[in-house]
């Protein structure tokens, strides 16, 4: 009876496609959606996730973000590094400054200042020059989609000089940095140097990276450090979680992604559930028939699930095709702005069973309707 | 009259050779509550023999279809006793009624009720399909039986394409394909013109009265009477007369 359930929804191609794209539009709006918002939060701590040397972050007690620092004094890193439990700490600093071309192009950059003596803190992965180019003077190093902010159109290269703050630049390295929330351009170069980029002062040190040593517990030695110095420390872990509450928290981007999740669910559940219930309304008829000639209402339960499980399958499919074609294809190859967005398996996998929800409450009143179709209507004309 | 006033004590016919396939003895049944209830049948008595062809006629309204309902296990009465092949309805619950009817009747619907999707082979092989059949071997068998309809070019044609006469002689064969005792026909003929419903009625009692089956119509047609072994009067919810081999027939 399964395939008589497939060829009455197939034989009504109108409807059969009106459901289709119903569940694969759902699916594509909140496959890229979810994604997008997935991606911004890694937006939010990609900065935390690109130093992997270190597994504590020390920082002013106020600080609830990677991307809000508040200086602390230069005194303070020998006070985390006599801490037991620290193999070693280095500076680390992070400022927004605004960069200019010689060809007059201005761009606001995320600038992150290293260990000038061990270069930690700066990403594994470049794409041209190497961690050791930034030891040589003026050097910095740009990320891919941030030098083609800068240099339009063109390839890839190194030695172009930048103006930071009426100082020179020279780029010495291309760094695959994780796309940062607060701007596309992000530069890494020496502390000493990003501390005269910016000509804070004084008190420059955003935030100290901590390495604990072998065998000791992370969490213990954060504990150590706030009970020695008074300043906040965190784990790698616990930072980054910090960071994307304090996004979730502050900005309308929850809430935003939320409603367009959510609309898009009840999209899918009206399209869906409307041409679901109009389908059944129209064949009503026959499955009064199909009663009266003896099918037992679990069997006609089965084939309406069985339709519905058409639907959401072919659906969702489509849908998820054409999300991974939006991320691989488009997000992907074509605009910097998006870089880092991807379609997570995880959210695919969330969005299946959203999928399942949305057939399941479109078609709960259908179902409904074929199981209390009484056959006798049948004998009436 | 309750239902242990009306006990069904055999399915042998008291008047003659034939097996009683059929039989319902005071039955009673109302729609509506309060002040709305409508009595439609009061007391009503009927039966139907193997190889009969037995007309149920009668004014609308007077209760033909909720008779047959009855019948045809598709409704329950109130009260009164139906029995069919020697069993009792009643007793029966909504999942064993479904089963009986799948099991012991073929219904032929004034309006067709073909689906429109399936093609004439697989409307006609649904009631073997729901029966568990594979679908193979259960549209073999309604290809022979639209074979003898005379349908066997248009096996695979949908509905649509096909006129109303040989759309009723699809659902004969869906009614027919799993060889069922008793036949239940409403209206056959009143979608049809006089021509398509006399060969239908023809290919009724050629096809269906055969051996043990007992047919049951359902009729307003008057032109159709011929064909009839046996007609019950109907009107305002009992049967009036039984008239026994009616003229031309």
């Amino acid at each position: 009876m399964y395939r008589t359930a497939l060829r009455m929804l197939l034989g009504d191609k109108t409807k059969c496609l009106a459901l289709v794209l119903g569940v694969a539009f759902s699916t594509l709006l909140i496959c890229q959606q979810v994604s997008i918002f997935f991606g911004l939060l890694g937006r939010a701590s990609s900065v935390v996730n690109d130093v992997r040397e270190a597994n504590v972050w020390v920082m002013d007690p106020s600080v609830k973000t990677i991307d809000v620092s508040f200086p602390l004094r230069d005194t303070e890193l020998p006070r985390v590094r006599g801490v037991e439990g620290v193999a070693w700490a280095v500076p680390f600093f992070k400022a927004n400054v605004q960069v200019r071309t010689r060809s007059g192009t201005l761009e606001n950059a995320l600038l992150n200042g290293i260990d000038d003596a061990s270069l930690v803190g700066v990403p594994d992965e470049f794409v041209l020059g190497s961690v050791e180019d930034l030891a040589q003077p003026d050097t910095i190093a740009v990320n891919p989609a941030g030098f083609r902010l800068l240099f339009p159109g063109q390839e890839l290269d190194l030695g172009r000089e930048l103006e930071l703050n009426d100082r020179r630049a020279v780029i010495a390295a291309i760094v695959d940095a994780s796309p940062a929330f607060s701007a596309n351009l992000s530069i890494y170069t020496r502390y000493s140097l990003a501390t005269r980029y910016t000509n804070n002062g004084r008190n420059n040190l955003s935030f100290i990276l901590v390495k604990t040593a072998d065998g000791t517990d992370p969490q213990a030695v954060c504990d150590a450090i706030e009970a020695r110095t008074g300043l906040q420390a965190k784990t790698t872990e616990e930072f980054r979680w910090m960071s994307i509450a304090y996004v979730l928290a502050t900005t309308g981007i929850p809430v935003s992604f939320g409603t367009v999740v959510i609309l898009g669910a009840i999209i899918g559940v009206a399209i869906v559930g409307l041409t679901f219930n109009q389908f059944v309304l129209e064949n009503l008829k026959q499955y009064a028939a199909l009663k009266a000639i003896g099918v037992r209402n679990g069997k006609l339960l089965l084939m309406t699930l069985g339709q519905a499980a058409f639907v959401g399958t072919v659906g969702y499919g489509l849908g998820l095709c054409a999300a991974a074609i939006f991320f691989s294809q488009w997000v992907a190859q074509q605009s910097d702005a998006l870089r880092g967005f991807y379609l997570l398996p995880e959210v695919a996998v969330g969005v299946a069973v959203l999928a399942v929800l949305i057939v399941t409450a479109s078609t709960t009143l259908s179902m409904r309707r074929v199981l209390t179709v009484d056959p006798a209507t049948v004998f009436r004309g | 009259m309750t239902q242990a006033a009306v006990e069904l004590q055999t399915t042998a016919d008291p008047s003659g050779d034939r097996a009683l396939l059929v039989r319902c003895v005071g039955v009673e049944k109302s729609f509506g509550s309060g002040q709305a209830r409508i009595k439609v049948l009061r007391g009503t008595d009927f039966d139907a023999r193997a190889g009969e062809m037995t007309f149920l006629v009668g004014p609308s309204g007077c209760g033909k279809t909720t008779l047959i309902s009855i019948i045809g296990a598709i409704l329950s009465a109130d009260d009164g006793g139906v029995e069919v092949m020697g069993q009792n309805l009643r007793k029966m619950s909504r999942r064993k009624l479904a089963d009986f009817r799948l099991a012991y009747f073929g219904f032929i619907f004034q309006q067709f009720n073909l689906l429109p999707a399936l093609t004439a082979a697989e409307n006609a092989a649904i009631p073997r399909v729901a029966r568990g059949e594979s679908t193979g071997a259960a549209e073999k068998k309604a290809r022979e039986l639209l074979g003898k309809l005379g349908l066997g070019d248009h096996a695979d044609k949908m509905p649509n394409q096909l006129s109303g006469g040989q759309q009723q002689r699809v659902a004969i064969a869906r009614a027919l394909v799993h060889e069922p005792d008793v036949l239940i026909c409403d209206e056959p003929t009143a979608s049809l013109d006089a021509a398509s419903g006399h060969t239908v009625m023809e290919l009724l009692r050629d096809l269906s009265v055969q051996g043990d089956r007992s047919v049951i119509v359902v009729t307003h047609d008057h032109r159709i009477f011929e064909f009839a072994d046996r007609i019950h009067h109907m009107a305002d919810g009992v049967i009036e007369r039984v008239e026994q081999d009616p003229p031309g027939s």
